[in-house]
This record gives C-alpha cells, sequence and structure tokens, in this order.
C-alpha cells in the first residue's frame, strides 16, 4: 500500500526536477515557462487569493456532481420503470448527446449570469448523461434468469427494482459515476472562462492576460490536486457502495 | 415439506419459437410426489418446459396446465437452475430468505428457519458471508435452500448439479432427494446416471415438435446408490434411448 503510493510520488518528484533543470538550463523567459521553485514561490504568497477562487471552483465541481448524480440516477429510474417515459426520453436523451456542451457556455451565461449558477448547469449537463447511460443500461442489463427467479417467487415489480435491478446495476453506476468525477471539473472551468468574476478558471484567465505565467501555472496545479482529490474520494465512496465486487472488477 | 404434492396435467400445450414448433398440442402427466426427470438433447425443450410449468413463460403459449384438476395459481411452484443464481450483494442467510425478502414477510420465525436449514447442511458457519466467499457446492446447497425454504409443492430443476465435481454432485442429490422427499419434483439434466439416481419416472424427451417417450420407472426409492444394479443395468438402456432421440 505504501509503495504503492511512493510510486507516483517517486515519479512526481523525478518529473518536477527534470523541469526545474530545464528552464534553469535553456534559460527561456518566465513568462513562457516558469520552473516549479518560482511556482511553488508564487504559490505561496499568493496563498489566500487561490483558496479564496480554489474554493469557490470546488463548490461548483461538487454542486454540479451532486445535481447531476441525483438527476441522472432520478432520469435512468423513471425510464426503467416507466415504459413511457422510456419512450420519450430515450430519444431525447441520444440527441442530447450530439450536442457539444461547450457550445451552450455563452448561452447558460446569458440566461444564469456570471454567478455559480451557470457554472453548476455546465457541470451537470456534463455528469448527467454518463451516469444516466451508465445506470440505465446496468438497470436493463439484469440476469434475465434472476428475474426469472423473482417472477416463480412472486414478487411484486416494485421489489424486483429495489431489491435486485437496483443493486445489481450498482457496478455500472459507479462506473458512470466515476467517468463523471473526472469530467467535472472541465464543465466547471470552462463555465468560468466564458464568463465569471471568480473560481480558478477565472483566475487562470486574468494572470494569462497579465504575462502572469506563474500564477497561472500555480492554480492550475491547484485544479489538477483538486480534481484527483475528488475522483480518489468518490472512488473510495463508490467501492463501499459496491462492496461486494473485487477489487480487479471494479477496474474501469 | 407443506403437503398436498399436485400431479400436473398438460394438456393440448402448444408453444413454438420463431422458426421451430417447439411443442405441438403436447399431453404430458406428471406425478404427484414424484421425481419426474426429462432427459433430451440440448435444444429439445426441456427448460421451456419448466417454464411452461412455473408460468414465468406465458405469452404464445395455448393450451391448459392443470395442477390437481384446477388451473395453476399462485405460490405453488419453486424453481432451482444450473446457475445458483445468488444475489452477490446478500449475505448467505439473506440469498436464502430471499423469497421472503422479495415478498415483504421476513419474519424471525423464518428467519431462524432458515438458519436451522443452514445448521443441517453445514453451512451455518457462513451465514453472515457473501456468496463470493463460498465454493461451487457451497452455494449451490445455499441455493437449494432457498427453493426449500419457498415451501412450494411443486419444485423444478434445471440441471442443478450439473456445475459441479462429481462427488460435490452425489453429495448434493442425496441432500436434495432427502429435503425434497413428498414433493411432486420435475428434474431436468443431461445425465442418465443423475436420472436413474434420482427419478421415479424417466422421460426422454426428443424431435421437434417434441415427443415424451414412455415412462421408464426403475425399481426401489430414490436416491439410488450409484453401484446399484437396477442403476447399472438401466444405464445402458437409456443410453440406447438418449442416443436414439439425438
Amino acid at each position: 500500500m505504501k509503495r504503492a503510493l511512493l510510486r507516483p510520488l517517486i515519479v512526481t518528484a523525478g518529473l518536477l526536477f527534470a523541469w526545474q533543470v530545464l528552464v534553469a538550463v535553456t534559460g527561456v523567459p518566465r513568462y513562457i515557462l516558469p520552473g516549479p521553485l518560482r511556482i511553488a514561490a508564487v504559490f505561496a504568497t499568493h496563498w489566500q487569493t487561490l483558496a479564496h477562487h480554489a474554493g469557490i471552483t470546488l463548490v461548483e465541481i461538487v454542486l454540479g456532481l451532486v445535481l447531476g448524480t441525483v438527476l441522472g440516477a432520478g432520469c435512468a429510474l423513471t425510464m426503467t420503470a416507466s415504459r413511457a417515459a422510456r419512450r420519450w426520453l430515450l430519444p431525447l436523451l441520444v440527441m442530447s448527446q450530439a450536442v457539444p456542451v461547450f457550445a451552450l457556455a455563452p448561452l447558460l451565461i446569458l440566461w444564469l449570469g456570471y454567478g455559480m449558477g451557470s457554472k453548476v448547469t455546465m457541470a451537470v449537463l456534463i455528469i448527467f448523461f454518463p451516469v444516466t447511460a451508465a445506470f440505465y443500461d446496468g438497470l436493463r442489463r439484469t440476469d434475465p434468469e434472476w428475474l426469472e427467479l423473482a417472477r416463480v417467487m412472486d414478487a411484486p415489480p416494485r421489489a424486483v427494482l429495489t431489491r435486485i435491478r437496483l443493486p445489481a446495476a450498482l457496478p455500472a453506476f459507479a462506473s458512470g459515476l466515476r467517468v463523471a468525477t473526472a469530467v467535472a471539473p472541465i464543465g466547471a472551468i470552462v463555465g468560468e472562462w466564458v464568463g465569471s468574476s471568480a473560481g480558478l478558471g477565472f483566475y487562470m484567465l486574468h494572470a494569462n492576460a497579465r504575462m502572469q505565467t506563474d500564477l497561472m501555472f500555480a492554480a492550475l496545479a491547484l485544479v489538477v490536486a483538486m480534481a484527483l482529490a475528488l475522483y480518489f474520494s468518490v472512488g473510495r465512496g463508490l467501492k463501499k457502495l459496491v462492496y461486494w465486487q473485487s477489487e480487479e472488477e471494479q477496474e474501469l | 415439506m407443506p403437503p398436498a404434492a399436485p400431479d400436473i396435467r398438460l394438456e393440448k400445450v402448444s408453444f413454438s419459437f420463431p422458426g421451430t414448433v417447439l411443442f405441438r398440442e403436447l399431453d404430458f402427466h406428471i406425478r404427484s410426489g414424484c421425481w419426474t426427470c426429462l432427459l433430451g438433447p440440448s435444444g429439445c425443450g426441456k427448460s421451456t418446459l419448466l417454464r411452461l410449468i412455473s408460468g414465468s413463460l406465458r405469452q404464445g403459449v395455448s393450451g391448459a396446465i392443470f395442477f390437481d384438476g384446477t388451473p395453476r395459481g399462485r405460490g405453488q411452484t419453486a424453481w432451482m437452475a444450473q446457475k445458483d443464481l445468488l444475489l452477490p450483494w446478500l449475505s448467505v442467510l439473506d440469498n436464502v430468505l430471499l423469497g421472503d425478502r422479495l415478498r415483504g414477510r421476513v419474519t424471525p420465525a423464518r428467519r431462524q428457519k432458515a438458519r436451522d436449514l443452514l445448521q443441517a447442511v453445514g453451512l451455518a458457519h457462513c451465514a453472515g458471508d457473501l456468496p463470493a466467499k463460498l465454493s461451487g457446492g457451497m452455494r449451490q446447497r445455499a441455493a437449494l435452500l432457498r427453493t426449500l425454504m419457498e415451501e412450494r409443492p411443486v419444485i423444478l430443476m434445471d440441471e442443478p448439479f450439473s456445475a459441479l465435481d462429481a462427488i460435490t454432485r452425489t453429495r448434493l442429490q442425496d441432500l436434495a432427494a432427502g429435503m425434497l422427499r413428498g414433493a411432486t419434483v420435475v428434474l431436468v439434466t443431461h445425465d442418465p446416471l443423475e436420472a436413474l439416481r434420482l427419478g421415479h419416472r424417466i422421460h426422454v424427451m426428443s424431435g421437434a415438435p417434441v415427443k415424451m417417450g414412455p415412462a421408464l420407472q426403475p425399481p426401489g426409492d430414490p436416491p439410488r446408490k450409484v453401484d446399484d444394479p437396477v442403476v447399472a443395468g438401466l444405464h445402458a438402456d437409456l443410453l440406447g434411448r438418449l442416443t436414439g432421440a439425438a
């Protein structure tokens, strides 16, 4: 376990070292490529501002993730439980996949303003589909023999849904949510790029315009750290949710 | 076991899959309280016949199926398949109680009964474990208990022992024969030896639409021993019938 953690740390340290050497040897100007030491220094002096913006972006991502998951799971369940809902929603869902969500960002900002609403919506839109698609697929693919067993046991349809089909679909749901967690930060950041007054995406654009490349890198490092932390904590939670699956089965 | 195991009568039952007529006006009688074993080549409709009897297949079926002369009602059949069909997220105990859980009627008394059954077949120590921890034979024993817990007078078994190794299979056959005594059991199998050990009546199915061969009734009470001369003697005969059917 310790070794598994040590390896990526060593690799990261090695890469940072190589980067620093590259910067020192080539003498590349720091508004093009600042070295890691420089970025760390900027990080320390601007810590409070960075933390403020990071907090906003994190709230956007988490809200988007929660809402997108709830909506996606609800949609998948509705389509499973009701034939009519399936007929009406499924084509709509498939078509909605063809819409490049990022192209909607300017519209969302026009409608929902520069605040968090538009970014959360953006994240929700990005998360919604992988969760719905994976969960719905899982719900549809229940082992037919389990269903037959339940029928012979005279199980009411509701119990079949909640006690067999739903738990059987949880592994699929978990892999959908894993994908969603990986893409959720993209929605929030792109939303911030298009129009906002706060958040790490905004801060990066702001620093970029002033040639503060080192600050941009500091913000980027924070985004990466946040995305990784989120991914791994969601992954841990999901492991508990599908406790009966072995490690190999949980790999993506 | 619950009393009053019914006899089952199929009258003019017809059913086809697209492209093949599986049953055409099939008449078949299954004696009450007996083990009826069905043998036949793959795809001849043995499993489908079980589905017709259990009522899980209704669409496109014509004809009538009577239990003791009345149309089949709810709660009369239990089904055991080749796969154990244990739910991987439930403990062994909860799997044995699956029927009650699905119908929303788990009582302490039923829970105790399930525990007693687990005790009786030597699975008490893993009542709380997930099925993934169990061996194939243990899992199928749990599946047998789940079937038993249903307390249905008609038990439909679809090659329930075929995925097990020879020794585990023999043990489980003996266990099932003991625990299901008195019920009307229909056992689909590929294994003539299994049929001869367990069956009161053995039919070989063949052709499309299906023809039911005449009942072979080995003397003596099942489970018969593997080295029982009756079993050995009839084995060749039954194999001959099967080869003719294929």
